[in-house]
């Protein structure tokens, strides 16, 4: 008896659930890509819903490969109308893009992140160059002879600059997969290796093994992969104050009791700092929209007048808030009336 | 005689050496379940001392007047009307009338960021809900911001945590706390709303949702589906190399890492049959993959606790082996089914890597009112609260985590009050 009644009740969920998923159109927002940006763009979601009374955009923290890859799989309501990025689109993305079908991306920049090395309040202070960051950190570091590498032979910071303490080197920081590692073996490692005449020389002449030599970093055990969560690496340097991490800005912001930031020749990491572009570690944050997708799924044209508006986006809005440091206020106009007018890329950008 | 005297001798001095080996045995047993004990208890106390205080939160007391000139709404039922209204006004100008003397753009910031940024959001519910407000003045209990919260607990604790916080905001807060316009509350939000990226707004009623909803379809597909199979696989099935190859792929699919599961129905579900992300139709289906092997595993082994004097006699008494299974060994073996289900179902619900792959992992803030509806889970929502920058969220990390433990507890319990109550004893 139970069994006569148990075969037609599995049939009966299995079409329903067929059936709801397949006559199912979107009317909310899908937003992926980087995880710097997530902070910020949920923030906006959030009172865009609020105050639309619409329904809440639904954004997923994929990184800002992973998030490019969904964004430029096609057009149609299986693929996310945005993704969040923590560096330009690439010049292979974008293709990429295109050949899928995705023709209109509507670049919008909406600030700038700075990435912080600190340490515990309860050490000293530390003052650092980029080339010290370098050399303490990279896998390989030039030698006495010019041209010649040596795998880093530095154990403690006074080894790398006489004026640092002699502190064992130990530096806790994202590993591969995240984009605040890429921005800081680009901005951090790569700033400082460009030091080195013959190094940058090389630039010119071999680039792909000058990158290898800036961006690789040591796995010698004084580089510590601490994982994708910011939090976890506060928590570490408040329990070891022999060590340095490397994180987000905003990470600093909330935790100014436990952890303080390294100044990177002389210029302390602060809000004001990064938005004039004194300290020297900080990169961009932009998200794409597909233009197809305005119009036809509801919403976006709110969403992105949301972000776009001066009390999201200024130097008083939430977001500056939240940590995002803002475009000054040319640039600011400058995206919003093009973000606003949605224009697309013209393909002819410098893209990497 | 010497001899058996001997013999005598000899037991008695091995019988405190095995005594003595016993005891030890005792102790290495107490010991394991010391070690065990102790690290549950460091568990939740650090959860416990972390998590407490998210259940009480700062609200401050100010008089706000329904003003309809300064929210610029005349109509409470035109929609239209009411998403063009400025509601901000509302909790700002209450600020502005509890400290009049406050002036100058960046002081106003500062005052205006005393409470929640939602706290117009939240005066325009209550007006809402009770319309003969418009134009009225009362005194209102609102929503400070997380930064508030933040220190003013840690006043109260004696350690203050100031950080965040300018000069003159520690005095309003002090000038309030003089009046007693602002006290620690029971924080229902924490229960009532969805996610948010203010700490103070954020509530786990989305995630809790969530996860009804994905387990609620976990069960009813897993349940039937593991129960045919076992019962097949135990009391029809011939037994011969398909059985036991059978056999061995569901032990190994019970010991699949469940982020495989995750790219499964990523494959299948989102890639091929186009199941929209982030729904619980596919997290339901990809937990229920996964958690089918623990159904028939457990299922199995209830049928085969049955003895099979059971059968015998109702294939004596001349029932067919379908009435047999039915009528007799399967509502002797239900009890144990129902424990493995419900273990299953504790284990889904701990859940977070499958949901990954299938974006559940997702920032969420409506509350999902169907299976269709964009939805994320419990453990989900303690991973993305556990990865925010803001302070606060550390204790409401804490605070859902212990929502959890004692979701889990509770069907644990069940689970085995079940199995007390229901068992039989051959």
């Amino acid at each position: 008896m139970t069994q006569r009644t148990l075969i037609p009740a599995i049939l009966f969920t299995l079409a329903s659930v067929t059936a709801t998923s397949s006559a199912m159109a979107r009317d909310s927002i899908e937003v992926v890509g980087s995880s710097t940006v997530y902070p910020f763009s949920t923030v906006v979601a959030e009172r865009y819903g609020r105050a639309s009374g619409k329904a809440t955009p639904k954004i997923e923290s994929t990184g800002s490969g992973g998030g490019m890859k969904l964004f430029c799989s096609g057009v149609g309501s299986n693929y996310p109308d945005i993704t969040n990025s923590s560096r330009r689109i690439k010049a292979s993305e974008f293709k990429k893009c295109q050949t899928n079908g995705v023709t209109e991306i509507v670049e919008v920049q909406i600030g700038y992140d700075g990435i912080v090395i600190a340490n515990s309040v309860k050490a000293e202070p530390m003052k650092l160059s980029r080339k010290d960051i370098f050399l303490a950190l990279a896998a390989q570091v030039p030698s006495a002879t010019e041209g010649e590498l040596i795998d880093n032979p530095y154990t403690t910071w006074n080894q790398v600059n006489s004026a640092l303490p002699n502190v064992a080197i130990e530096v806790l920081g994202p590993p591969p997969t995240s984009g605040t590692r890429d921005a800081f073996a680009e901005l951090g490692m790569e700033g400082g290796c460009k030091k080195i005449a013959w190094i940058k020389a090389m630039k010119k002449t071999n680039k792909s093994a000058y990158k290898a030599i800036c961006h690789t970093i040591r796995e010698d055990g004084r580089y510590i992969e601490a994982g994708e969560n910011d939090n976890l690496i506060v928590q570490k340097l408040e329990a070891n104050p022999a060590a340095l991490g490397v994180f987000g800005f905003s990470f600093l912001d909330q935790n100014a009791d436990k952890v303080q930031g390294a100044q990177i020749e002389s210029v302390e990491p602060t809000f004001e700092s990064i938005a004039d572009k004194s300290y020297p570690i900080s990169r961009p944050l932009f998200f794409y929209v597909k233009k197809a997708h305005v119009g036809v799924v509801p919403g976006i044209e709110g969403y992105l007048h949301e972000f776009t508006s001066e009390k999201a986006w200024s130097e008083d809005g939430y977001l500056a808030e939240k940590g995002m440091i803002p475009l000054p206020d040319d640039e600011r106009a400058a995206m919003a009336a093009s973000t606003r007018g949605l224009v697309p890329m013209t393909g002819n950008e410098a893209l990497n | 005689m010497t001899e058996s005297a001997n013999h005598l001798e000899k037991i008695k001095k091995s019988l405190s050496r095995r005594n003595r080996a016993e005891k030890r045995f005792r102790w290495y047993g107490r010991t394991a379940i010391l070690i065990g004990l102790a690290a549950v208890l460091i568990l939740f106390t650090d959860i416990v001392s972390k998590g407490h205080g998210a259940f009480r939160i700062a609200y401050i007391e100010l008089e706000v007047t329904y003003d309809q000139d300064r929210i610029g709404v005349d109509n409470l039922t035109d929609p239209e009307e009411l998403t063009r209204g400025n509601w901000e006004a509302l909790s700002k100008t209450a600020m502005r009338t509890e400290f009049p003397e406050v002036s100058g753009r960046s002081d106003k910031r500062r005052l205006y960021g005393l409470i929640s940024s939602g706290a117009g959001f939240d005066l325009k519910d209550r007006l809402l809900e009770n319309p003969l407000l418009l134009g009225e003045t009362e005194r209102v209990w609102i929503l400070a911001d997380d930064d508030i919260d933040t220190y003013y607990k840690s006043w109260l604790d004696g350690e203050p945590y100031a950080a965040r916080m300018s000069a003159k905001q520690l005095e309003w807060i002090d000038e309030l706390h003089q009046q007693g316009k602002i006290r620690l509350q029971f924080n229902s939000n924490l229960f009532t709303r969805g996610d948010s990226r203010e700490p103070e707004q954020a509530g786990i009623r989305g995630a809790v949702m969530g996860s009804l909803f994905t387990l609620i379809l976990t069960l009813v597909l897993s349940f039937p589906i593991g129960v045919s199979a076992a019962i097949y696989l135990e009391e029809f099935a011939p037994r011969n190399r398909w059985t036991d190859f059978i056999e061995v792929n569901i032990n190994n699919l019970a010991a699949v890492p469940s982020i495989i599961f995750g790219l499964l129905g990523l494959a299948i579900f989102i890639n091929f049959f186009h199941v929209p992300r982030s729904v619980p139709i596919v997290g339901g289906l990809v937990l229920t993959l996964m958690t089918l092997p623990t159904i028939i595993i457990t299922s199995r082994a209830a049928i085969k606790s049955v003895p099979p004097s059971i059968r015998e006699a109702a294939l004596g008494m001349g029932a067919s082996k379908y009435q047999t299974v039915l009528h007799h060994v399967l509502p002797l073996s239900l009890p144990g089914m129902l424990t493995g289900a419900i273990i299953g179902m504790a284990q889904a619900l701990g859940e977070s890597a499958p949901l990954l792959m299938i974006g559940m992992v997702a920032f969420i803030v409506d509350i999902p009112g169907g299976f269709s509806d964009p939805a994320t889970v419990l453990p989900v929502q303690i991973f993305l609260w556990a990865d925010s920058p803001e302070r606060a969220f550390i204790e409401k990390t804490s605070a859902a985590i212990m929502i959890l433990l004692s979701f889990l507890i509770v069907m644990n319990t069940v689970a085995v009050w079940l199995r007390k109550r229901l068992e039989r004893r051959w």
